[in-house]
């Protein structure tokens, strides 16, 4: 990732489909919010596990959108962004020699941050064929007497693959045979497009042993704030607020004013946003099967996953003979980990325009190997 | 209405010039069938026309002036003020007359090459209608959104190019 980041970074004329994140800018009513609350003043800490009014507006979310009930004072943190959440998440839970099942290709934080947290990342790879959904056999078989936890990320990045509730209760039931932990990261759930987004928290049994990570960054375009949050049962909270009071003491104060603002009136523009992304997700699949380039359906997310298998290549040289020969940028899929090797993915989170032009390049690039 | 129907109407109030081809697969129908809707459309009147949001300003040539004049006027029996918005909105300098409520009755939007046009306009045409008490004329002296359209340089991306 880093190498492709400098290369391109140092190229002119370049069409990007290598950024994950929203390419819409944050609504401005929720930019206001924090301009206001600057004027006003608000430039002290605020509770370490956040604002208690954004709490309260963040259980109404979870209440209102997924089902879910949290206690805002014992059961939400806000935390720097859906990162920290992972990783105080990891650090609460994982003792030295502890095993956590990363199932792949995934969001390229998750191994490490198990390493860091003193823990052991084993990694299950998922393949187009199940559409990158984990099957149940596939995590009986990875695990052990140290097996701690399981992270868990749908809608996936960078596949776009969704689970539904009846294929999650498959995982489920083998978690709590084993009695296990999930870190279900749900940060793209607003961007589900064919079903209606389904939590692992809510099926039986499941509440008490999920870690439930989401943020602003993606729904609400708000990557460069630093806000997400985390919500689990309290005894998970507390060991988890431990790490954060002392490590990040509490959110910035103006992101979370924005964010109270965010709930309360963005979801007229979060709509808008999805409904964009959906309509871009359609054209530009189509448009990859159309090129030669097989491409399942990501039910989510902004993120499409071709495979690249018939050109002969791996997906680093594509990726880099792309990006030289055409000035696209895509990112390999290896980097994700197990089960991404012979794809690349490409986000969508871009202009019409944009996938359009990158299309007939890609296109141009795939005759040339012929 | 279905839903493919509103998305494509909101597609083409955005880009009337989005092919169909373009069109049909980010509401994931076939072209024929985006044609048929979008046939089906005009028939009906939804779709009223195809038009540019241009920014005259930029093509010096072409500079017009835009004035919105507050109109009050009497009524006239039986026919309220249609009457008198229909002898308005006829003059081919008028692009938009609204009713309203408040200090006056017709809001006027007019259009004229030059200042002096649209004086006489006033001066000549509009006042010298029967039922019209009084007007008052405001030039517009820049514009900075129209139609939902803001009038500026479009924003930059500001994201690097690659991130996780
Ligand atoms: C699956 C997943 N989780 C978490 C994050 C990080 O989110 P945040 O910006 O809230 O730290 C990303 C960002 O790309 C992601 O794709």
């Amino acid at each position: 990732m880093r190498r492709f980041f400098d290369l391109a970074s140092s190229m002119d004329n370049i069409i990007s489909l290598g950024v994950g994140e929203p390419d819409f800018i944050t609504p401005w009513a929720v930019r206001e919010a924090c301009i206001s609350s600057l004027e006003r003043g608000y430039t002290s800490y605020t509770a370490n596990a956040g604002m208690l009014e954004l709490r309260v507006e963040i259980a109404k979310y979870m209440k209102k959108q997924f089902q879910l009930s949290y206690d805002p004072k014992s059961e939400i943190i806000v935390t720097v962004g859906a990162s920290e959440a992972l990783d105080i998440a990891l650090r609460a839970i994982v003792d030295p020699g502890d095993e956590v099942i990363v199932v792949e290709p995934t969001f390229v934080s998750y191994a490490p941050l198990v390493t860091l947290a003193g823990g052991k990342p084993v990694s299950v790879g998922t393949t187009v064929e199940t559409n990158f959904r984990l099957m149940p056999e596939q995590l009986e078989k990875a695990i052990t007497p140290k097996t701690k936890a399981i992270m868990l990320s749908f809608p996936n990045n960078p596949t776009g693959s969704t689970m539904t509730e009846d294929e999650l209760r498959g995982i489920a039931k083998i978690v709590e045979e084993h009695d296990l932990l999930v870190l279900s990261d749900e940060i793209y759930a607003e961007m589900t497009y064919d079903h209606t987004h389904a939590s692992i928290a809510n099926l039986s049994g499941m509440r008490e042993r999920t870690i439930l990570i989401s943020g602003f960054s993606k729904a609400f375009a708000m990557t460069g704030w630093r806000l997400g949050f985390v919500t689990a049962p309290s005894d998970i909270t507390s060991a988890m607020l431990k790490i954060h009071q002392y490590t990040m003491m509490c959110a910035s104060t103006m992101a979370q004013h924005a964010a109270i603002e965010a709930l309360q009136s963005g979801m007229e523009d979060v709509k808008k946003m999805v409904q964009s992304y959906k309509q871009r997700r359609n054209y530009f699949v189509k448009s990859f099967d159309e090129i030669g380039l097989p491409c399942h359906v990501p039910g989510g997310a902004f993120y499409a996953f071709p495979s690249i298998k018939n050109t002969g290549l791996t997906s680093e040289q594509f990726a880099e003979q792309l990006l030289l020969s055409e000035r696209v940028a895509v990112v390999p899929g290896h980097v994700f980990g197990s089960g991404g090797e012979g794809h690349i993915r490409c986000s969508y989170a871009t202009s019409l325009d944009n996938l359009k032009e990158a299309v007939t390049r890609i296109e141009r690039f795939m005759k040339s190997l012929k | 209405m279905d839903g493919k129907e509103l998305e494509i109407l909101q597609l083409i109030e955005e880009n009337a010039r989005i092919s169909d081809e373009t069109l049909a697969k980010m509401v994931d129908l076939t072209i024929e069938e985006t044609r048929d809707i979008i046939k089906e459309l005009e028939d009906q009147k939804v779709i009223l026309g195809y038009s540019a949001v241009i920014d005259w300003t930029k093509i010096n040539e072409t500079e017009t002036v835009t004035a919105m004049i507050d109109v009050k006027v009497t009524p006239k029996r039986g026919v309220g003020f249609d009457d008198v918005a229909e002898r308005i909105y006829r003059f081919p300098e008028v692009r938009a007359l609204y009713l309203m409520s408040g200090a006056y009755d017709l809001s006027v939007v007019i259009e004229g090459k030059t200042m002096q046009e649209v004086a006489r306009f006033v001066s000549e045409k509009l006042s010298t209608l029967d039922s019209v008490l009084s007007t008052t004329t405001h030039f517009q002296l820049k514009k900075y959104k129209h139609d939902g359209v803001v009038f500026s340089d479009g924003e930059e991306d500001h994201r690097i190019v690659i991130t996780p």
